[in-house]
């Protein structure tokens, strides 16, 4: 039982990542239609950024993550306005194939940028964990909780800032002015635009958002008690089963489908080794791409997505 | 006081040349009607006015557009709007996943907060169907009413010109009458309106002036009263000509050719 609740709370902090990354994809892809895989690459920068002002300037930790969403939602925005705009009309297969190549160059930048030395953030949280009745051993930086149930305080900590973020994210899209307005864009920019709506601009506030948010989704994963490399960047893809699964259009789909894909990731990985030991170690890690397979094949748009009408 | 294309030019993807020195004169309190047939170039003039043309690949390569006598800025279509110019798009455009009211308030994007509440009063009472379905999906209005809302979307913007494109397309003859006797209210309130019509017939019973174009160039500016006694016009446009004879001959020319044949 203590496994199972361990699972669910580790899966849910695990999944809230995924589910920022998945959204800040969702983001970009309703205002410009362009899937930016230059996402994990700016989400480990902005595990860089958060490092840089935490440890080398030694700022508190929340002021280091809101510094690093700022600057890199300023590099996403910069990214757009310099590679995405001018392909606008374009089609989406060129705009999506620059990203993959921004990316492969983002990633050779962040990984001369950590100089191959794992890094910290230096989170409030670090190993320390609550543990509900049992009694808590510290030993060699490894924490247990012997015949109880621990929850580590990072996770707590990324449930509640990445449901915050999110739940502000939603409010402002449902009511501001503003929100309302880059909805508009994301069904029709040419009636958006005799609205008298700055399409440009919605561009550049979706891609400033999308930044501020997977930079989040790095400083957050950064908080694992342990150290983080350029490597980790390619954490970063699990998000795209998460998308699949929620629907490439849905900001809520994004967000199930981030919380689902991590609770999966982590009841197979407390269960499987004891129920299928024939699947091998770390098999956890395939599971999302399986689902992800078995979701394309028999619900393409995924849950939430919008269904695409052709005509034959 | 008026609004005014002069002497327009515009090209497409840099090769075509779709007017060829259009103008034309809306003043305020009036509505004015541009007539043509299909590929004249109405749409693009309209496009050129609201500076919608560079989401289509076009350009103004000469002439300007000017809104009582002070040149605009159609690089901008936000500043379009603001300068008191709204259209209303062929085809309605509504945004149908959202709300009537959320429509209705993405149309007062430019107008200032304080003053959103008195023109949401002021279209819900313009347009009673609206009102009761305020919180329905705009998709699920039918075609007047979403055509009302198109309308009621543009006012929102407090406009002083109004250019409408097609608003009776593909609606039923009394939703029709409705919208005609609707334009002339809009006028009657103060409003200068710009009115491309396919029905012509209807256009020109309103209508205080009209253009006819035709390849990009405005080939007759005559007030209404004069185009609608005009023959040419009532051949073209209005169907009244005597070239088109009756029905009956026609169906007996052909029957008798294929007993002949």
């Amino acid at each position: 039982m203590n496994d199972l609740i361990h699972s669910l709370i580790f899966g849910i902090a695990q999944g809230s990542i995924y589910a920022l990354i998945a959204l800040s994809f969702v983001v970009i892809f309703r205002a410009t239609g362009v899937l930016n895989f230059a996402q994990p690459a700016l989400m480990i920068l902005g595990a860089f950024a958060t490092s840089v002002f935490a440890i080398d300037l030694g700022l508190n930790y929340f002021i280091a993550l809101v510094l690093a969403m700022i600057v890199i939602a300023l590099l996403s925005m910069g990214i757009e306005r310099v590679a995405i705009r001018p392909m606008v009309g374009q089609s989406t297969f060129s705009a999506a194939l620059i990203t993959v190549g921004l990316f492969i160059a983002l990633y050779v930048i962040s990984t001369r940028l950590f100089d191959s030395k794992p890094r910290t953030v230096n989170d409030p949280w670090g190993v320390s964990a609550l543990c509900l009745g049992g009694n808590l051993k510290e030993e060699w930086g490894f924490v247990s909780c012997e015949g109880g149930l621990i929850i580590y305080w990072h996770s707590i900590g990324k449930i509640v800032l990445a449901t915050i973020v999110i739940a502000a994210l939603f409010i402002w899209l449902a009511r501001s002015k503003y929100g309302l307005a880059m909805r508009a864009t994301s069904m029709d920019q040419e009636t958006a635009l005799a609205q008298g709506i700055n399409v440009g601009g919605m561009f550049s506030t979706s891609w400033a958002i999308s930044g501020a948010i997977v930079a989040l989704a790095g400083g957050l994963f950064a908080a694992n008690g342990s150290v983080i490399q350029s490597t980790d960047a390619l954490f970063a893809l699990v998000a795209l089963p998460a998308l699949v699964l929620g629907g490439l259009d849905s900001l809520k789909g994004a967000v199930i489908g981030g919380l689902a894909i991590g609770i999966l990731m982590n009841l197979t990985k407390t269960y499987q080794t004891a129920i299928a030991p024939w699947l091998g170690l770390n098999f956890e890690n395939v599971v999302p791409y399986i689902v992800m397979i078995i979701v394309l094949l028999i619900r393409p748009y995924g849950l939430f997505g919008t269904k695409e009408v052709q005509r034959v | 006081m008026t609004l005014s294309a002069h002497n327009l030019e515009v090209v497409y993807e840099d090769v075509m040349l779709v007017l060829k020195g259009a103008s034309i004169n809306v003043p305020k309190n009036g509505i004015v009607t541009l007539l043509g047939a299909n590929g004249a170039g109405k749409t693009t003039l309209l496009r050129a006015i609201s500076g919608l043309l560079g989401v289509h690949r076009g350009k103004i390569t000469r002439g300007h557009i000017s809104v009582d006598d002070v040149k605009l800025d159609t690089d901008q279509a936000p500043a379009v709007v603001r300068a008191g110019v709204s259209q209303v798009m062929e085809g309605r455009r509504i945004f149908i996943e959202f709300t009537v009211e959320e429509n209705l308030l993405v149309g007062a994007h430019t107008t200032p907060r304080a003053a959103i509440d008195s023109k949401l009063d002021y279209v819900y009472e313009m347009f009673p169907a609206l009102k009761g379905r305020k919180k329905q999906h705009a998709g699920y209005l039918s075609g007047g009413e979403q055509q009302m809302l198109a309308i009621g979307r543009a006012l929102m913007a407090e406009p002083k010109y109004l250019i409408l494109d097609e608003p009776s397309l593909g609606l039923a003859p009394q939703i029709v009458s409705q919208i005609r006797d609707l334009i002339v209210q809009l006028k009657e309130s103060g409003l200068g309106i710009l009115l491309v019509e396919q029905n012509a017939a209807m256009a020109l019973s309103i209508a205080d002036h009209g253009y006819v174009m035709e390849n990009g160039k405005i080939v007759m500016d005559a007030p209404a009263k004069a185009l609608r006694e005009d023959e040419d016009i009532q051949e073209f446009y209005l169907g009244l000509g005597e070239s088109a004879g009756s029905l009956r001959d026609v169906k007996h020319y052909s029957r008798r050719k294929r007993w002949l044949s």
